[in-house]
């Protein structure tokens, strides 16, 4: 099927895009607000394992010597894990691959080559009307960690380093948006991608910095010589969806390193955006409708 | 109770069959669940560079902590192999009025409802448990004594069954809400808690959380106890470890009876 799935509305003025835009985000804001209960659940539920780990490593320091860990002290380390928390919720994408493949494998997606919608914008906005929501129903739990949670974080860093941290935080946002998107689009060739999905959020959690501050691999070699695995987990995008954000509000990258590192972020966010396309234009020409 | 065992011995054959007729996928769940567990492993190791025990003077040094792993594994991988699918099973069976098959069956309700699925992909964890904890224990400084091998698997039973009667607690609380996917969650974050030395849980806020995970949910108790009796010494109060532990799964097992036979009475079936 080649239907031209960027196709403009039929007699729609200047804003007509803008207004089709808007209602998706509308729509997908009320649909998103029908679960609000079990959202604010799940979203304090969410911290519990942050508390073992809290734990864990507060433990791990009473048992050693050293002052610091890779740098980080044992405040820096819960104050880490919980800004990841934050990471995680601008990066993190639930379902949002799977989706796509489910709607190109039971043949819903068709309604997109057919309809003058663009699919990726409005899984765009739906995914922004998603986090709105989120935030709205979040706010009030993670007001409530981080202030419990105080004495764990250093003074407020300067207006300098929080604008940094915005913009990491927004261009998590578009690159874990992209990156799931072009998974997702993976759907097109391999119908069922549950086990590739897996494999990414395995690769995800370890390697972005959810589970542990990157800088902990520093001393550990990669196999490739003179280059430990912290190098190597530094070529990939996956840091930016968690440590990168949480590693700036702490102070553990600034200045010119700082600047560079927010590049390399909006490269990976243009390389991904990019990429999406070009899968979802490749995917849509080989795609065969199943579905009555 | 012969008979009950045949039953389940049906039931077991039948999901081998079923499992082992989408052999790829079999494959690829073992696989997904050695994934985590093996990243946890590398986890644990990345700790154990920088620190050589979990919390002062604990004993969790590095292969009596990986003991504790395994044992964490192998009571986890019989929960998830034998009970957690029908668990989640009968959300679906309350929502859709399937419980009304089961209740009409010449069997215990209960025991039907809990293990008539299962998941043999889930053992996969518990037979890497099982090679990790001999690896562990050969490297330990002091052998278990012979009481301890004989201590370990009464005490790992008594852990499948305190956490055997929280799932069927919760699946319980399905029969009074009609859907309880967030109690779930809640139980795969409530045993996280269960995945440390109980020492690691200390100070102002550790200590009460310690109380409230050992008295009043014996989630501590689980991992713990049998994990210390084979990978530290059998001391004074080792013992009321061990003998709260025994005590505490049966409680379990009474409460979560009577839990599950109350709810079950609620029911209204929503089939016409």
């Amino acid at each position: 099927m080649s239907v031209g799935p960027d196709a403009p509305a039929p007699g729609a003025g200047p804003f007509a895009g803008l207004r089709i835009w808007w209602t998706m985000l509308v729509i997908s804001i009320e649909e998103r607000l029908v679960y609000r209960g079990d959202f604010a659940l799940g979203t304090l539920m969410r911290f519990l394992p942050i508390v073992t780990q809290v734990f864990l490593w507060t433990a791990v320091f009473s048992a050693t010597s050293r002052g610091d860990i890779a740098g980080y002290s044992r405040n820096d380390i819960v104050a880490y894990y919980l800004l990841t928390m934050l990471s995680r919720a601008f990066s993190s994408m639930p379902g949002l691959a799977t989706g796509i493949a489910r709607s190109i494998r039971d043949g819903s997606i068709k309604k997109f080559l057919v309809q003058p919608v663009d699919y990726v914008s409005f899984l765009f906005a739906s995914r922004i009307a998603h986090k709105l929501v989120y935030y709205v129903v979040a706010a009030a739990p993670f007001a409530l960690v981080f202030f419990v949670c105080r004495s764990f974080f250093p003074p407020l860093p300067d207006a300098m380093t929080v604008a940094a941290f915005g913009a990491a935080l927004g261009l998590s946002f578009l690159l874990g948006f992209f990156l799931e998107a072009t998974l997702g689009m993976l759907g097109f060739w391999f119908l069922e991608i549950s086990s590739l999905v897996f494999g990414y959020m395995l690769v995800q959690y370890l390697l972005s910095g959810h589970m542990f501050p990157i800088d902990m691999l520093a001393g550990i070699p990669s196999g490739i010589p003179g280059t430990s695995l912290a190098d190597v987990v530094s070529w990939l995008p996956f840091q930016f969806t968690a440590y990168f954000p949480a590693a700036v509000w702490l102070g553990k990258i600034q200045g010119a390193e700082l600047g560079r590192m927010l590049l390399v972020e909006a490269g990976w966010v243009v390389v991904l955006a990019i990429g999406c396309r070009f899968a979802w234009r490749r995917g849509t020409r080989r795609y065969s409708a199943f579905g009555g | 109770m012969t008979r009950y065992l045949s039953i389940l011995g049906t039931f077991a054959r039948a999901c081998l069959v079923r499992d082992l007729t989408f052999r790829a996928n079999f494959i690829l769940e073992c696989l997904t669940s050695l994934g985590w567990m093996s990243m946890n492993l590398a986890f644990y190791l990345l700790v154990f560079t920088f620190t050589p025990e979990i919390g002062r003077n604990t004993g969790w040094t590095r292969e009596p902590f990986f003991a504790f792993v395994a044992t964490g594994l192998i009571i986890n991988a019989i929960v998830q192999a034998l009970f957690i699918p029908s668990a989640e099973e009968l959300t679906e069976l309350v929502r859709t009025g399937g419980l009304d098959a089961v209740l009409v069956k010449p069997l215990d309700a209960q025991f039907l409802l809990s293990l008539h699925r299962v998941d043999f992909s889930a053992l996969a964890n518990g037979i890497v448990g099982i090679a990790l904890l001999a690896w562990a224990v050969a490297r330990f400084a002091v052998p278990p004594p012979p009481v301890a091998w004989v201590l370990y698997p009464l005490l790992i039973v008594c852990g499948v069954a305190i956490l055997y009667a929280l799932v069927i607690m919760l699946a319980a609380a399905t029969i009074h809400l009609g859907r309880n996917q967030s109690l779930y969650d809640f139980w795969f974050y409530i045993t996280n808690f269960s995945r440390y030395p109980a020492e690691i849980y200390s100070g102002p806020w550790g200590s009460p959380l310690r109380a409230l995970c050992t008295f009043v949910i014996p989630i501590l108790l689980v991992v713990n106890v049998p994990a210390r009796a084979i990978a530290q010494p059998l001391t004074g109060a080792a013992w009321w470890a061990i003998g709260g532990t025994v005590l505490a799964a049966v409680a379990a097992l009474i409460v979560s009876r009577l839990v599950f036979q109350r709810s079950l009475t609620r029911y209204r079936s929503a089939s016409s």
